[in-house]
Formats: C-alpha cells, sequence, structure tokens
C-alpha cells in the first residue's frame, strides 16, 4: 500500500510536469491552429540554458532559472514572429512540418553547444534530499514540481478566464474572425500563446532534468515528445483535456516503472512506451481525444 | 521551333543511361575525378546509391499519403522496420550461440521479401481504422505511437526477432540461383562486358527495376481515378464525402499502400545493408528524415519525392567524405575541430524545410518547373500539365 501511494504522489508529480509541457501545446493550437512540434525545441532550450549557466557558470540558480525561461520564451517569439506569422495562409499541415524543421535546427543546434560534456548536472537548492511522509520517501524536487505544477495551472486557468488577454484568446479560439472583427489583434494573441507555450515548456523541462533525473542530456527531448500524446489523449483544443492528458500520462508511466515485474511480459522498460499505449487506445474509443470538440459533420 | 525543346524524357533516358553505367565504369572512371572524389572508392558510390534508392520507395509511399491524401504520419520509419526485420527474419537463418539467439526461416529471398511488403501491408491495414477516423494531426501524432511502441516490441519483447540492440546479420539475396555476394565463385561469377558484378552492382540493378516499377506505379495510381478521390479528400474531405468518394475507406486505402511502399523501402534497406540492420536505425529521426524528403521535394510530385530522398539521405555521407579530405572549410576533420558533417547535414535538410516552406511551399519539384519555364522561355500562362497532380 506504502508502495501504491508513493508511486501516486510520484506519477501525479510527473503528470504535473507533463500536464505544463501538454497545457502550452494545447495553447498553441487553440490560440493558432498551429501545432507545435517545435516544443520539444523550447524545453530543450530552457533547460540547457539554466544547465548551462548553474553548473558551467556558477550561476546562482534562481537567477539562471529566469534566463532559462526567457530564452525559451524569445525563441518561441522568434519562431511565431519570423516561421509562423509568414505562413499564416498556407495548410496547417505545411506548417506543422515546419515547426518539425524548426525543431531539427534547434535541437541539433542545442546538441552542438553541449559539445564533448554528455551529462550537465543542474544545481539546484533541492539537490538530491528526500522527504518522509509517514512510509511514503519522495525527492523535495517532485514535490517542488508538483506545487509548482499546481500553482502555475491555477494561475493560468484564473488568467484565461479573467483578464483580458485571457478572454481575448478564449475569443480567438472560439471565432478567429469574429475576434478580429472585434477589435482583437490575432498577431499579439497568437505571440501571447507562443511565448506561455515556452515559459510552461522550460519551467517543465527544469522539472524533467532535476534529481532523481542525472542532468540535462541529448536525450532530454524524448521527455518532451511525451507532451504529444498528452495532449492527443486529453484532446488537443481543451486545456483542461491537458492537464487530464499530463496526469494521466505521468501517472501510468509512474506506475508501470513501479510494477514493472508484474509488467514483464511486455518486455523491459515497458513504462517508456506506456504514453503512447493509452493514447492509442483512447484514440481507438474516442477520436477527438477524452475532452476534444468532436467535429461534427454529416454526409 | 519545337525541335530545340527540352523534353522532359530526353533528360529521363540520358538519366537512366548514366544510372545503368554507373556499376561498370570500374574505378578507373573514378581515378580520372580523384581531385572531385577525394578518398572514394566505387563501393562507397555505390553503396550510398543503394541505400538511397531504398529511400526513394519509402519516401514515395509517404508522398502518396501526405502529398496526395493529406494524411500527415510520423510513423512511416515503422512500416520501414517491419519491411526490413520481416525479410531479415524469414529468409535469414536461425541462429543459436551462447550471447545470440536468432529466429529464422531461411525462406527463398525473394519469397522472404514479397512476404514482407505483405507484412507491412497488414500493419498498415491493422493501423487503418485509427487512422481512417483521425483527422489530420491526430493522425500524425497517434502513428508517432507507431515507432516507439514497435521499437520497443522488437527490442524488449521480441530481440530473438530484431537482434536486439546490436541487430542482426542481413541474409544475402539470390534471384533465381544468382547469389548476390561480393566474391562469388568464378564459375557462377557474371560479367557484363568486362566488368564481374559482385554484390553491389548486382544489387543496383535490381534496386533500379524496384525504383523504377514503384515510380510508375505512383504516377498511374496518382493519375487515375484513386488518386483523384484521394486529392479530393485531402482538400475537402466533406466536399468529396457529398460527390460520392467513401472517404473512410480512402484514407485507409491510402495508408496500406503507403505502408506498403514503407514496407517495400525496408526490404530494400535491409538489402542494402553491407552487413548488419538494427532497431535504432529506424527511429523518430528516420520519421523526421522521410518527412522531410518529400516536402522537400515537393508534396505529391513523384520526381520531387526522388529529389528529396537522394538529396536528404546523401548529403551527411557526402558531406562527411569531403570533410574527411578536408576539402570543405568550416566543417571538422574527424577528431578536429569545427562543424561535425553530421551536424551539419542535419542544420541543411532543417532549414531547407523552413525555408522551402516559407518560400516555395512547391519544394524541389516547384523550383525545377520554374527552371524548365524559363529555360523554355515560355510565356507566363498555365502551368505544365503535371500540375494537377499536385
Amino acid at each position: 500500500m506504502t508502495e501504491f501511494l508513493q508511486l501516486l504522489v510520484a506519477g501525479v508529480s510527473l503528470g504535473a510536469v507533463y500536464a505544463l509541457l501538454a497545457l502550452g501545446f494545447v495553447v498553441v493550437f487553440k490560440a493558432t491552429g498551429v501545432v507545435n512540434f517545435a516544443h520539444p525545441a523550447l524545453l530543450v532550450t530552457g533547460a540547457y540554458a539554466t544547465a548551462r549557466l548553474t553548473s558551467t557558470y556558477q550561476w546562482n540558480f534562481w537567477l539562471a532559472l529566469p534566463v532559462g525561461i526567457g530564452g525559451a520564451i524569445l525563441l518561441a517569439l522568434g519562431i511565431q514572429r519570423f516561421l509562423v506569422y509568414p505562413m499564416a495562409a498556407q495548410a496547417v499541415t505545411a506548417i506543422t512540418i515546419m515547426t518539425l524543421g524548426a525543431d531539427l535546427v534547434v535541437r541539433t543546434e542545442v546538441t552542438r553547444e553541449m559539445g564533448a560534456v554528455d551529462l550537465l548536472a543542474v544545481i539546484d537548492p533541492w539537490g538530491n534530499h528526500v522527504i518522509r511522509l509517514g512510509g511514503v520517501v519522495l525527492p523535495v524536487t517532485r514535490l517542488v514540481a508538483l506545487v509548482a505544477g499546481i500553482v502555475l495551472i491555477t494561475a493560468f486557468f484564473v488568467w484565461f478566464k479573467l483578464s483580458t488577454w485571457g478572454i481575448a484568446m478564449r475569443a480567438v479560439a472560439e471565432d478567429p474572425e469574429t475576434a478580429a472583427l472585434m477589435g482583437i489583434r490575432r498577431s499579439r494573441v497568437a505571440a501571447l500563446a507562443w511565448m506561455l507555450a515556452g515559459g510552461l515548456a522550460a519551467v517543465a523541462g527544469l522539472f524533467l532534468i532535476v534529481f532523481p533525473t542525472p542532468g540535462f542530456s541529448s536525450t532530454t527531448y524524448v521527455a518532451a515528445i511525451v507532451a504529444f500524446p498528452a495532449a492527443i489523449l486529453g484532446g488537443l483544443d481543451s486545456t483542461g483535456g491537458a492537464i487530464v492528458g499530463g496526469l494521466v500520462v505521468g501517472l501510468s508511466v509512474t506506475l508501470a516503472q513501479g510494477y514493472a515485474h508484474q509488467l514483464n511480459f511486455l518486455g523491459d522498460n515497458f513504462y517508456e512506451v506506456m504514453p503512447y499505449v493509452v493514447m492509442v487506445l483512447v484514440l481507438l474509443v474516442r477520436p477527438a481525444g477524452l475532452f476534444g470538440t468532436r467535429e461534427l459533420h454529416r454526409v | 521551333m519545337s525541335d530545340t525543346r527540352l523534353r522532359p524524357w530526353y533528360f529521363t533516358v540520358a538519366g537512366l543511361a548514366l544510372l545503368l553505367l554507373i556499376p561498370l565504369n570500374k574505378d578507373s572512371f573514378y581515378d580520372q575525378f580523384n581531385l572531385y572524389f577525394p578518398l572514394t572508392t566505387q563501393t562507397f558510390w555505390l553503396q550510398l546509391g543503394l541505400y538511397a534508392m531504398a529511400m526513394v520507395v519509402a519516401a514515395l509511399g509517404l508522398n502518396l499519403l501526405l502529398g496526395q491524401a493529406g494524411q500527415l504520419s510520423l510513423g512511416h520509419s515503422f512500416f520501414v522496420m517491419v519491411g526490413a526485420f520481416t525479410y531479415v527474419v524469414l529468409a535469414g537463418a536461425e541462429k543459436n550461440t551462447s550471447t545470440i539467439h536468432w529466429v529464422g526461416l531461411s525462406w527463398p529471398p525473394l519469397l522472404a521479401a514479397i512476404c514482407a511488403v505483405l507484412m507491412a501491408g497488414v500493419c498498415g491495414l491493422l493501423f487503418a481504422p485509427v487512422a481512417a477516423r483521425l483527422r489530420g494531426i491526430y493522425l500524425g501524432i497517434a502513428s508517432l505511437g507507431l515507432v516507439f511502441v514497435g521499437r520497443h516490441l522488437l527490442l524488449n519483447v521480441w530481440p530473438e526477432f530484431s537482434g536486439g540492440s546490436n541487430g542482426r546479420d542481413v541474409p544475402r539475396f539470390e534471384l533465381f540461383g544468382l547469389k548476390f555476394v561480393t566474391a562469388p565463385d568464378p564459375s557462377e561469377r557474371l560479367y557484363l562486358g568486362n566488368v564481374a558484378l559482385g554484390r553491389e552492382e548486382l544489387l543496383w540493378y535490381v534496386f533500379l527495376l524496384v525504383v523504377i516499377g514503384a515510380f510508375v506505379y505512383y504516377r498511374n495510381l496518382v493519375k487515375g481515378r484513386p488518386g483523384r478521390a484521394l486529392r479530393a479528400v485531402r482538400d475537402r474531405e466533406l466536399m468529396a464525402g457529398i460527390i460520392g468518394v467513401p472517404v473512410a475507406r480512402y484514407k485507409g486505402y491510402a495508408f496500406l499502400i503507403s505502408s506498403m511502399y514503407a514496407g517495400l523501402g525496408g526490404v530494400l534497406y535491409a538489402l542494402a545493408a553491407p552487413s548488419r540492420v538494427s532497431v535504432d536505425e529506424f527511429g523518430f529521426i528516420l520519421s523526421v528524415e522521410l518527412l522531410a524528403m518529400v516536402v522537400i521535394g515537393g508534396l505529391g510530385s513523384a520526381r520531387g519525392a526522388v529529389f528529396g530522398a537522394v538529396f536528404v539521405w546523401c548529403l551527411k555521407p557526402v558531406l562527411n567524405q569531403y570533410a574527411e579530405a578536408g576539402s570543405i572549410p568550416f566543417l571538422a576533420k574527424p577528431g578536429g575541430s569545427g562543424l561535425e558533417p553530421g551536424v551539419a547535414a542535419t542544420f541543411i535538410y532543417g532549414a531547407a524545410l523552413v525555408v522551402l516552406l516559407l518560400i516555395e511551399p512547391g519544394g524541389a519539384a516547384a523550383v525545377g518547373r520554374r527552371l524548365v519555364r524559363t529555360v523554355r522561355r515560355a510565356p507566363a500562362g498555365p502551368a505544365p500539365n503535371n500540375t494537377p497532380n499536385q
């Protein structure tokens, strides 16, 4: 039972991180209709900057983190302004493939920047401390991730519901043309959505490279790819769905990893493909994800 | 006037003749060009060509799906992998040592190759119900699952099929008793002119035939009724349904044919490998490379897919070769400083993907058409009659 509780808490915490990733992905899709395959690039940029500044240049963590987040936001803004915006007239598929190309270039550049170093350990205030609650042992980083996730997600939803920009964004998602006629600047809303995605991805990236993960490596982006199944299974156009999707993915991965012995017949490291298995199962039943709007058309 | 026109089929015939002759020009031919082809032997170029032709077939398949039916798939490296390993398992011999456990059926290679293509088709069919129900983007990401789950299955669940992370040997091809080995017995050696045909030369001709077949089949399919239906589905799904195109069936159909193309590409890929294939060669990266091939070449265009596949696939090995000789500035020699050729190649095709989509969404095919038009000095009128295929 303790083991289950421990896995549950760890799973929810990992799920919160994935939820942040998926949320950024969904926000961009809602506000602009673009499926952003450059999301891993945003995460990798932010995480790399933070790790590099704290480890190599001995920066204070609280100084390095905003720089990392800012870097990811700038990159997101750059991609939106110079690459996505000029393509607005083209088919969504074309823009999607273009973001894949942008992702490839950025990720290759980050790997090149890393040079001969295989692993960059980020130096954070939480280190490898653990916390004991009852029988449950939990790394402090996981707890911080959970708290940060909850705070950011709540803040996002409050902002999304109440602020002028949030209302503008929802209006654009609802009906882009009418929103434009009402005086909402769609290009600004789009830029804002991308910046949000960059910031959220950078925060998520930080929690993917701190303890118990050894540090930033060239495979960190694999974790970022998991945001896609998370967003899809929740429903691409549902912010709430992104949270649920992130939690489902985080929980299923952690549980599959924890109960690896019982799942041995599915092969070693089965937990790595768990997000995709869950995604395909959900899509079989609900082709638009759990909370996605179903497109209604009859012939 | 019409005599002086450059007709596309002149180029086709000339290109084919050149491709037929390449294996016959033994090293003496390359010696003359040593200035331009440093440190290379004929085997390097033949080997590269074999891989590129395998990619051409796979890219044609993806182009059918993406360019014609408008369905995004990030999972095509999975079907390439299915083709490659089905061939290896069916044609390969069983091997059991203390460290190696390989399952093999030792079938005749041709039969194994055909079954491998069918197997990829079966996998495509199994996925087709998912594919047909999902809209473009959902499909793209769902098919991403195929790559990761397929890799996991072969690597961790059935290592006896795939040889685990070390990969396994590819059985040599054999056609009507003719063995495709590097140094055949003198009695079984085949000569063309005074050139003895070894593995690479023989494979080259077989591959060339397969590629031409795949190309012609693609063109016919696209020009006929199925092609029109697919493009209708791509351009306006609802409208296609209204005019009587069974949308779900055609989407599934495109997925099936496309996955069989990819499977055939996989068989060729396995055959092209000098010794082994391993699961790691068929990851997410290959999927992205395939997409890049199709988009750089030009969505929907068969010739574009050929160009894109050759360009994307050959960029890295070629840069590698030249960098080794130190003949390209900025690029690092092995162990030296500078941009690594592999990194440079990724930059180039990644940037090509972005830039082409920004300024010329038709890809290299559209650039080529524009060039031909400029050369012909034709008045800027309606485009040539192959544009409806786009």
